[in-house]
Parts: structure tokens; sequence; C-alpha cells
């Protein structure tokens, strides 16, 4: 039997356009690894030879090491604090009637729209209005505006895949908030909350505009890079970070929407069960 | 079954007295609890987004003075602004780059989204992951990957030099206003696939059988049906990419050179180098008013059409 | 039923969203190991008032009591309730056994006795070698079953039934009403039943409160529902009903003598209610009150004569469509079918209808 129906019967042309695509999508960024293990200061072909050099002499660099640490703690903190956070925003927003949802929720999601270099100088006007020292502290806040509203529109769709009067069943049981929270919703919506850590952490930890604007003494990594650039000879190096900061947020963030698709189709075959 | 009830461990009445007048509240009302959930969010992004935004705009209004501000309020930055040509040169070339972008990157994403929402039956999953990952990644790396490639000594000249098809490198590949957009469509090709996609896969297939079974062929069925309905995807494609492109500046400071300089290095100037605060807010305010006038207009706009067409 | 006996008491409950009433007024008392079913269309408050009883949603007014607590302060997990959703709300994250022992927890039973309590409960709806299964593996009535094992391991004081069987198939749900009664009484607990389907109602219940737009329209015994109804939409939302407009010509004390459009005059016994003449009314009648032949009927039954419009046969019974002079609709008669299975009269034909006294319903007018 013929699988495909008339309206889905294969497309040459575009399936060659979609590879085509992917192609162009990734291409540019793995120049980055390729010439990271070249044996030349230029970055040109013909390529000049295998090394690892780069890579070796990152390791040995302090200030690589700290901004890394940086990051690291910016990063885990914003992703903790905006999933907690929008768990209880998902939550609400999905189970409650509440008045004025619709406008609430635009508010919310507004960090991912307006660009970000507005928020980085009001966020800085205010700081430096309110005397406060540009630090780490200061990064985490920026972030955490853009991460809270990712973090929630990955753990809205997680929340309405499951049927609301499982928690009421929990309730109904004996089971108090709480107990409802850790024995019901939170195996539910285990996958989302995963997801969001992974995500906001890579968010965070590869941001650059907002730290930008908001960094204090101690770089994040990409502010790090950011003032590497000036120097051509630090040029091989940066190729060398960059490939694996590159390379890590890509498994990351792999792992983090795999779980959560995987469990969003399983919730769907579970609906048409 | 014994008349005893092992249900509740706790007395109703006795349940009743222990609540606080809180306790109750939230019991009683729904709108309460749910509140109560949101409000750390809520809290927190309207402290960090509308006081920034009210000094901000208070702050347009001031005047840069030696290291301080004249905090005295007037309208001399926005005097300025259009009193000095440059500012507003820079804005429209930084809404024409961003346009530019938007329309080629929405026409070259919106066949991708409608392969895999239409052609792809298996892993369509494993396809949506593989065409949002870049974006995830980070975008100063995606930048400076374009700037690795269309560079003087880059890969696309040394490439083309090696094989010998040129001599001299191509100098407009990089610090041009063509390498901004080149690379800002890169950039942000995520967001234009994903509500493209959306709206697309929402489309009811037999809506598609039902204008080929009236006679329409493969174009015709795609502008009369699929297009329209896969519209509302289209505009939130274009203003996802339309509003943040405009203050972009790491792309343009990184390969615009001084033709590709666009508002947001301007903006990022006055609070660096040129350190006039104020003059940087009120471009800001401008920036920010601008977008969302042109946001508007395009909404009316595809409003009116969608509703003349149908 | 005295307000003293009544186990659930629901007294003068309103519930608003926003400006829309769902529940308007509604008071009624439920006995101890009632089967009672709350009866009505979709979207007529029937599912709001369980979810009231349960503490999902709270009364704007009013008050329900439960085993002579008052209960608008208590939450959800303190009710001496349990609740079989529609959906069966089974958890999926975990299997039969921990499903059925969710509600255990805060007992701190020994595992032992944990044990037992659940097998128990598995030999009781008769699925004793599913614990082990996960809850996607199982069927529509399996999961049912065990939405009701894992409510009743509680031993709660109600139970409420959310329209349980509305997504089984018609043959499983004649079977599940059967076992659902047969189980009720059994446990000997108090049943609150919601469903929009008359005839599991009738089947089940020992009480039933027939609600629309958020009011109880009745609240009476099958039987009393459907013999004697109070209101036109009483009579037509359980079974069938012809309904003929009519006037009160006489009313004494042996009986009220109704004309009526298309019949001429009926009688009806006197304790059909108060009416004085000159009221108008409806007299209504059930289609297997009427008989139906192509002869003159015996005297001293009331009588008319009509056209035989069409007739459905469906095996048992058939369900015949009769014109009447001064009426626009037929009436509808159902009856029993002859053993050769040939129609009563034929269709076109001159046919006869005749019924006993006690056979009309009166009913207020609109």
């Amino acid at each position: 039997m013929r699988v495909e129906s008339y309206i889905r019967k294969p497309n040459r042309p575009l399936q060659l356009y979609a590879v085509i695509f992917l192609i162009v999508l990734y291409v540019p960024v793995l120049f980055l690894p390729l010439f990271s293990f070249n044996d030349s200061l230029y970055v040109r072909f013909p390529l000049e030879g295998f090394t690892t050099r780069w890579y070796i002499d990152l390791f040995q660099r302090d200030a690589v090491w700290n901004a890394l640490w940086n990051s690291v703690r910016v990063g885990a903190s914003v992703a903790v604090i905006s999933t907690i956070f929008g768990i209880f925003a998902a939550k609400a927003i999905t189970r409650y009637r509440l008045p004025g949802k619709g406008p609430i929720v635009s508010f919310i999601m507004l960090p991912l729209v307006v660009p970000l270099i507005i928020f980085g100088v009001a966020l800085l006007v205010l700081l430096s209005q309110l005397g406060v020292p540009l630090s780490l502290y200061t990064v985490a806040i920026g972030h955490l505006i853009i991460c809270l509203p990712f973090s929630i529109a990955v753990l809205i769709p997680r929340f309405e895949g499951f049927d609301a009067s499982i928690e009421e069943a929990s309730a109904d049981l004996g089971e108090n908030a709480w107990w409802t929270f850790w024995r019901v919703t939170l195996p539910m919506v285990g996958p989302g909350v995963l997801s969001s850590l992974m995500l906001t952490f890579t968010v965070s930890f590869d941001e650059f505009i907002l730290a930008f604007f908001l960094t204090g003494t101690q770089p994040t990594l990409p502010m790090y890079i950011w003032g590497q650039l000036r120097f051509p000879q630090e040029f091989p190096s940066v190729l060398a970070l960059s490939s694996l900061i590159i390379v890590t947020s890509f498994i990351i963030v792999f792992l983090g929407q795999w779980i959560n698709s995987g469990a969003t189709f399983a919730a769907n075959k579970e609906k048409k069960a | 079954m014994s008349e005893q009830t092992l249900h509740s461990g706790i007395h109703p009445a006795e349940a009743q007295r222990r609540a606080s007048w809180f306790g109750r509240l939230l019991y009683r009302s729904e709108a309460a609890r749910g509140f109560s959930l949101l409000s750390p969010s809520l809290i927190f992004l309207l402290i960090a987004i509308l006081i920034p935004f009210g000094i901000l705009v208070v702050m347009s209004f001031w005047t840069a003075q030696g290291f301080g501000f004249d905090t005295n309020l007037t309208t001399h930055n926005y005097e300025q602004f259009f009193e000095r040509p440059i500012y507003g040169a820079l804005l429209s070339r930084s809404l024409w780059i961003s346009g530019t972008v938007t329309i080629c990157t929405v026409i070259l994403c919106y066949p991708m989204a409608y392969y895999v929402a239409f052609h792809v039956h298996r892993n369509k999953m494993m396809w949506i992951v593989l065409m949002t990952l870049p974006f995830w990644t980070s975008y100063l790396l995606r930048v400076f990957a374009w700037k690795v490639v269309l560079g003087y000594e880059g890969v696309i000249n040394s490439a083309l030099i090696s094989v010998g098809l040129i001599k001299e490198p191509l100098e407009f590949l990089l610090y041009s206003q063509e390498a901004v957009i080149i690379t800002l469509a890169h950039a942000w090709a995520a967001f234009a696939i994903l509500p493209i996609y959306v709206s697309l896969e929402k489309i009811d297939k037999s809506l598609l059988e039902a204008a080929t079974d009236l006679g329409d062929g493969p174009v015709y069925r795609f502008f009369r049906v699929t297009l329209p309905l896969s519209l509302p995807g289209v505009i939130s494609a274009s203003l996802l990419i339309f509003i943040p492109t405009t203050g972009d500046y790491i792309t343009p400071a990184l390969l615009g050179g001084p033709d590709g300089a666009m508002i947001g290095n301007l903006i990022q100037k006055q609070f660096g180098p040129i350190n006039n605060w104020p003059m940087g807010a009120a471009l800001s305010i401008i920036l920010m008013m601008v977008i969302a006038a042109i946001s508007v207009i395009f909404i009316l706009l595809t409003l009116f059409v969608r509703r003349r067409i149908s | 039923m005295s307000r003293e006996s009544a186990f659930i008491s629901i007294q003068n409950v309103e519930k608003y969203f926003g400006s829309f009433r769902a529940i308007d007024n509604v008071s009624m008392d439920i006995g101890h190991g009632e089967f009672f079913s709350l009866l009505g269309a979709s979207g007529c408050g029937k599912t709001t008032l369980l979810r009231m009883l349960a503490g999902f949603e709270n009364p704007s007014s009013g008050e329900i009591f439960i085993d002579g607590q008052p209960m608008s302060e208590v939450p959800p997990h303190m009710r001496p309730v349990n609740m079989v959703f529609q959906s069966y709300a089974i958890f999926p994250h975990l299997n039969v056994r921990d499903n059925i022992a969710y509600g255990l927890r805060k007992q701190k039973l020994p595992k032992a006795k944990r044990n037992e309590m659940v097998d128990e409960m598995l030999e009781l709806i008769k699925l004793p070698d599913y614990g082990d299964r996960k809850a996607n593996e199982l069927s529509g009535g399996q999961r049912q079953r065990i939405a009701l094992a894992r409510a009743l391991i509680l031993r709660p004081k109600v139970l409420l039934l959310d329209e349980p069987l509305g997504a089984l198939d018609k043959q499983l749900r004649e079977q599940m009403q059967l076992e659902l009664r047969q189980l009720q009484r059994t446990v000997g607990i108090t049943f609150v039943f919601v469903t929009h389907d008359q005839e599991e109602a009738l089947t089940l219940s020992d009480r039933i409160a027939v609600m629309a737009q958020g009011r109880v329209l009745q609240l009476d015994s099958p039987s009393g529902l459907y013999e004697r109804p109070k209101s036109r939409d009483v009579a037509s939302f359980i079974g069938t009903m012809n309904f003929f407009e009519g006037r009160v010509k006489q009313a004494n004390g042996t009986g009220i003598t109704v004309e009526a459009q298309g019949l001429g005059q009926v009688t009806v016994p006197a304790s059909e209610g108060n009416w004085a003449k000159g009221d108008t009314v409806h007299l209504a009648m059930r289609p297997e009150k009427l008989a139906l032949s192509d002869e003159e009927p015996e005297t001293g039954m009331g009588r008319a004569r009509g056209t035989l419009q069409n007739a459905a046969y469906l095996g048992e019974r058939s369900h015949y469509f009769v014109k009447l002079d001064g009426l626009e609709s037929p009436v509808a008669v159902s009856a029993q079918n002859r053993f050769d299975g040939e129609l009563l009269a034929s269709e076109g034909g001159d046919v006869w209808l005749s019924w006993r006294d006690s056979a009309a319903v009166i009913l207020p007018a609109s």
C-alpha cells in the first residue's frame, strides 16, 4: 500500500533544497573547529597541517579557566532560578483562569522580541543610577530576563501535554499541593524541566549582548573571546576556544531538545491512544 | 467495608481552624492561587523591565556634562537626532538592512519549513532539532564564524586564490552591508523556520485535498490555500526577525565596517567611548518607537490584505 | 428526605464563572448509601455540581455539607470523597499497583498490608493479574476499573463518578453498568453519578436529579421521572413523549377532563393535580401507553381515529406514527410486535388509537 497521500508525495527539488539549506546552515560554523586544528596563525586555505597546540595553549591560561568558571556559575544559577520560576508560571498560565492572562503572557514573552541592546542599556542605566557596581550578579540578572521567557515557553507545552484531571485526581486521593507536585506534576513535566535547565544554561552561557553592557571586572567566556578578537596573534586560540564552546552547546542543546520533543511525541501518542 | 473512614487524616473542622486567612483566600480564589504562582516571574520582570525603561526614558531628557549629567529635563537629545543627519541615516540604514534580512530569511526558510511540514514523515523531530540547533549556539561565535568565512584572508578568498580563480582577495566580502545581511539572515534562520513550520503543520491536510479535488493544481493550491493559511506564521516570523536585527550591533561591529554600521553600534558607542549616556538613551527610545510603529503598521497591513483576500 | 437523615446536603448553592451562572440556587439532599444521579445535557451544570462536591470548584454562595460537616473551606485533599474522572486520570508514570495504592501513602501502612489491600481491590475489579502493567497498556474499560479501585481503596464516604462510562462502547458500557450497580451494593458507599445518558441513569439510580441551565428540574426515582414528569422539559428529556395542547373542561373529585387537540376529551384521575376549569395545559402520553389497532377498540377506553403515516420495524417492537386530524406532527406509538413479525396495520390505512385513563399526564402549558 502507498503510504504517502497525493499531497505528501515526494518532491525531489524540495528535498535537494532542504539538504543544501542544512549544509549552508552548518558549514560556516564548522569552519571554526576545522581551522582550530590548522597549524598556522592565519585562517586561510590551503590548510598547513594538523596540530593541537592551540588547545594545549588554551588549557594553560588561567584567564580562560576563570572566564569559564564565571560563565558556568552565572549559567547554572540562571538556569535553576529561571526554571523554578518558569515551572510556577507555566502552571499558573496553563491551569488557572486568570483575569488579563493574555496581556500578562505577552509581557512575559516581551524579552524574546525586544532588541537586547535596549535591555542592556536600560539595565545599565538603572544600575549606575542605583550605584550598584557591575559584577557577575548584574550579568545574571540580565540573563534571567531572557531565560525566564525561554523556560516558560519550553514548559507550557509540557503542562498542556497532560490532562489537568491527573493533578486533580491526586488532590482527590488525599495529597496536598506539595505532595501532588512531587508525586505527579514533577514526574509528568520532568523532561520539560530538564530541557529548560539545559536550554537556559546554554542561552546564558553563550549570551554576549547583555553581558557586554553588564559585565564588571570578571569576564564571562564570550566577553573573554570578544577581548581576544582584537589581537591577531590570538586568533587560533580563539578558534579553539570557540570550537569547544560550540561543541559543548551543541551537545547540551541537542540532548535538551531531544528529551523535550521525545516527551512531546510520547504525550501526543498517549492522547491519540 | 467498615463505617470508619480511613480517608482523611485530619478532621475537616480541624483543617478549617488551621487555615490562615491567606490560606483560605488561596483556596477560595482561583485567581489568587494563579497569581501567587505567577508572582515570582511577574514581579521580577516588572522590576527588571519597567523600572529600567522608566529611567531610560527620563535619562533621554537629560544632557551629558563632562562625566556627569545635567538633570534638567530638555528635549535637546531628540532635537539633535533631527538636526544631525548621521543619526537618521544610520537608523534608516538599520531599517533597510533588517528589512532586507527579514524578507530574504522568510523567503529562504519558507520552503524548508514546508518541506519538513509536508514531506518529512519519519524523524520529523530530528529535522526540527537539526534546523534549530545552530541557533542555540553563541550568537557571537556564529558571527565570528562568518568573519572567518568572509575575511580578507578568509575561507572564501583563500579558497578561490588557491584554486586559481582569482589573484587578489575580493574586498567587498568583508566590511560591507552585504556581509551584514548574509550573516544576520543566517543567524536568524531558526526564528523564521519555527513559526512558519508550526502554522503549516496546523493546516488540516484534508483542506489541501479538497482544493485539489475542486480542481486546483499544486501552484494554485499553494497560493489559494496553503499560503493564506500559513500567513500568521509568516507574520510572526517576520516580526521575530525584524525587531531584534534592527537593534543588532555585534554583526555590524565585526563585519560591517564603516559602510555597514547600524544604529545599535551608535547606541553602544554612546555608552562606551563617546560617553554620552543621555544621547544613547534617547537613541534607544527612538529605536523602540520606530520599531513599534513599523510592527503595528506591518500587522495592520497584513490584516488588511488578508481581509481583502478572503 | 429530612435534613437530619441527609448524608450530603446541598443548600442554596450558586456558582458563577465570571457573569455566567453555572449553578442557579440548587438545594438537594442525598441519603446514605444511595446511588444518586445528576442527569442533564452538556452544560447543564451537573459536572460543576460534582466538582463542587469534590472541592475543585467553590460555590459562589450557599453551602455543601457532607456527613454534617460544612465543606466550603475544606480543600479537595481533605474531603472524605473520592472521584472517578471522566478521563479516568490514571497516572501514566505509575503502574496499576502504584496507581491503586496512590492514596495510601498518608496511612503509613506496612508494605505487606498495603499489598494485601491492593490485591483485594484488584480482585474486586476482576483484574487480579494486572498489577505490574503500565497505565498506557490498558484498555478503556480497564482504566475505568482502576480508577474505581483507586478511589474505593480509601473507603470514601462518597464516591463521585463523572460520566465514567461515556468513553466505552455500547456493549462494554452495559456490562459496566451492571457491575457498577453490583459494586455499589457490595461496598455500600454513597455514589453520586453524573451522566447525560437518561437510559443509564434510569438503569443505575435510586434517585435522579434532572438538571438544565444550572437548575434542578425534578428530583425523583427513575419510575417517578418516567411516569410522572412534572414539566414538559423533563418529560421530553426522559424517553419519548407525545404532547397534546389542551384546556381543562371539568375538574372534580372523580377526575379531570381535558379537551385535547386531536384526541378529543380525555379524562385522567383526580390525583393528577390541582387544575381548574379553563386552564390551558399539555397532555403527555408515552408511546407505549397508546394501543394501535385497525378495529374499533372496546368501550371504556379513550380513543381516536387516524391514519398510519409510517412504521419502523425494530425487531422486538415497532414504532408507528399516526396522523390525527387537527394535529401537525404525528403521534408516536410503540407496540410489541406480533409473533409473526407482521405490522399491526399497513401504512396509509385507517387505524384506531386507544388508551386507559391513567395513561395521560397533565403538565402546565409552556
